[in-house]
């Protein structure tokens, strides 16, 4: 039997979704959104609920390998996906992900409350290729806003993966 | 959000015969959710389209037109090898606007459907006609800084916020819709409407049909052509001011020219007169002024946006300069040349 996460309504939608490697069967109200599965349904709270508009990134996940606004999706939507968050950005062992790497060590944070959206939208950055100049990659982390305004340390840390890996 | 019934029709006969004016079609839903958000939409049913097969091809026939399936997203179309080779405008247009993590989810066929961020529209606490028709329009003598300066009306004057329409409306670009009683072709100048005193509808498209594709025919405008964006700041904002040009140019001479502003009204704005002026001659800088002057023909200001004006006079010399000298603006380094 799915898990039920939502009380009992006329309007719910069965799902499966991969999150991280391990796959569920749920049930969700249809006004749910994939933001609020992922962090009240599943207790993964390293996405943030930021302005929820779609405006500020702080929610950013990686949907069939492709960065989007996690507030945005409905989860229903998303039946048969496959997501990755920054909890499983990491290896299963423990060891960072080179971009996690590269943000401790340019201190590319202050509060961190938008560093997860960040962080998956780079990985998906430097997958795309968009990498080449730091214009570039400004440009294309435009969706991540950072009210401490750490963005020459985030542009930092992703040149230097860029480099290592041969996208810059 | 307040509830509704989640559907996912499983052929687009179905999903055209379940429509209801109660219910929205959901595509990428950027707008859409966002706007259930705000309680601005309070659709009953949600008819998921995501599923459909056949509306994610991009295509070109022997004639050379472009096809783009209505769900194809819009950084797959920007991406897009034909759209590249062919339409490189439309790229640049599609880059220009929103996010990539937007642009991933939002589709075609929603782009063109995408509502105006006038604020007063998205504010339940304010009159709009455009939301609740008949309430008024505080716009006019609110805070009016993006609002339109072309084809306004005493009951709105808010602007269409697309990039891409801009474009589509230089490449004369049609839009294929399927509706209960099959399909019909609308070129984009007719397919969104100015305000005038039905400020609620936003296109001609009736509520029962859905697009299906965006047709593009052949242009030979090389690099001849650009979009020029000019925002409040350098990325992720929406126009003040855009141009979209395409110039064919033969021995010398313009023998087509397009040109379609966005950010000053309810629609991309094309004025045919003013390409006309600059079509069979050579392209002289110094009639970009008077082309500009007919493109802005009957502007006019509501206080916070009366810079528009002379901004998009500005901005069409540029454009027009951009595309005659082959150099189009760029979406990454931002420097306009």
């Amino acid at each position: 039997m799915p898990d039920d996460l939502s009380p009992r309504g006329p309007e719910t939608v069965a799902l499966t979704l991969t999150v991280n490697g391990a796959s569920h069967a749920l049930r969700v109200p249809a006004w749910t959104t994939l933001l609020d599965l992922l962090r009240e349904g599943l207790g993964l709270t390293g996405s943030k609920k930021g302005c929820d508009h779609g405006q500020c990134g702080a929610c950013t996940v990686i949907l069939d390998g492709k960065r989007v606004n996690s507030c945005l999706v409905l989860a229903a939507r998303s039946d048969g996906s496959e997501v990755r968050t920054v909890e499983g950005l990491a290896s299963p062992d423990g060891a960072l992900h080179p971009l996690q790497e590269a943000f401790i060590k340019h201190d590319a944070f202050q509060c961190g409350y938008c560093t997860p959206g960040q962080l998956c939208s780079g990985v998906a950055l430097l997958q795309e290729g968009h990498t080449r100049t730091e214009d570039e990659i400004r440009e294309w982390m435009s969706g991540n806003l950072c009210r401490c305004g750490a963005y020459p340390n985030i542009l930092a840390a992703i040149l230097e993966v860029a480099r290592k890996e041969g996208r810059a | 959000m307040r509830p509704f019934h989640y559907e996912r029709p499983r052929a687009l006969e179905e999903a055209i015969a379940g429509k209801t004016e109660a219910s929205r079609f959901l595509g990428g839903g950027t707008n859409l959710i966002d706007l259930m958000k705000y309680d601005v939409e309070r659709p009953a049913s949600l008819l998921d389209l995501n599923r459909l097969e056949g509306l994610r091809e991009v295509e070109r026939d022997r004639e050379g037109t472009l096809r783009i399936g209505a769900l194809v997203s819009n950084a797959d179309a920007a991406a897009h090898p034909l759209v590249r080779e062919h339409h490189p405008l439309l790229a640049d247009a599609i880059l220009a606007g929103a996010t990539p993590q937007l642009r991933n989810m939002a589709t075609m066929g929603g782009n063109l459907l995408q509502r105006t961020r006038c604020y007063y529209f998205y504010d339940r606490l304010t009159p709009c006609n455009k939301r609740e028709p008949g309430t008024g329009c505080p716009a006019k003598e609110g805070v009016n800084r993006i609002h339109a300066i072309l084809g306004t009306s005493e009951h709105c004057i808010a602007t269409h916020p697309s990039d891409m329409c801009v474009a589509l409306a230089a490449l004369e670009a049609v839009v294929v819709v399927r509706g209960p009683s099959g399909e019909r072709r609308i070129r984009t100048e007719d397919f969104h409407r100015l305000p005038g005193d039905a400020p609620e509808r936003d296109t001609t498209l009736d509520a029962r049909e859905v697009v299906t594709a965006i047709e593009i025919p052949a242009r030979l405008y090389g690099r001849h052509h650009t979009y020029l964006k000019l925002r409040d700041r350098l990325s992720y904002a929406f126009a003040l001011v855009s141009v979209a040009v395409t110039m064919e140019m033969q021995e010398g001479r313009v023998s087509r020219l397009r040109v379609a502003l966005g950010g000053v009204a309810h629609k991309p704005w094309r004025v045919p007169e003013a390409e006309a002026l600059l079509e069979g001659r050579g392209p002289e800088e110094a009639r970009f002024g008077a082309v500009a002057d007919r493109l802005l023909q009957g502007a006019r200001g509501y206080g916070h946006n009366d810079f528009k004006i002379g901004l998009a006079r500005l901005a069409i010399a540029r454009a027009l300069h951009q595309a005659a000298a082959a150099t189009p603006q760029s979406h990454v380094a931002k420097r306009i040349a």
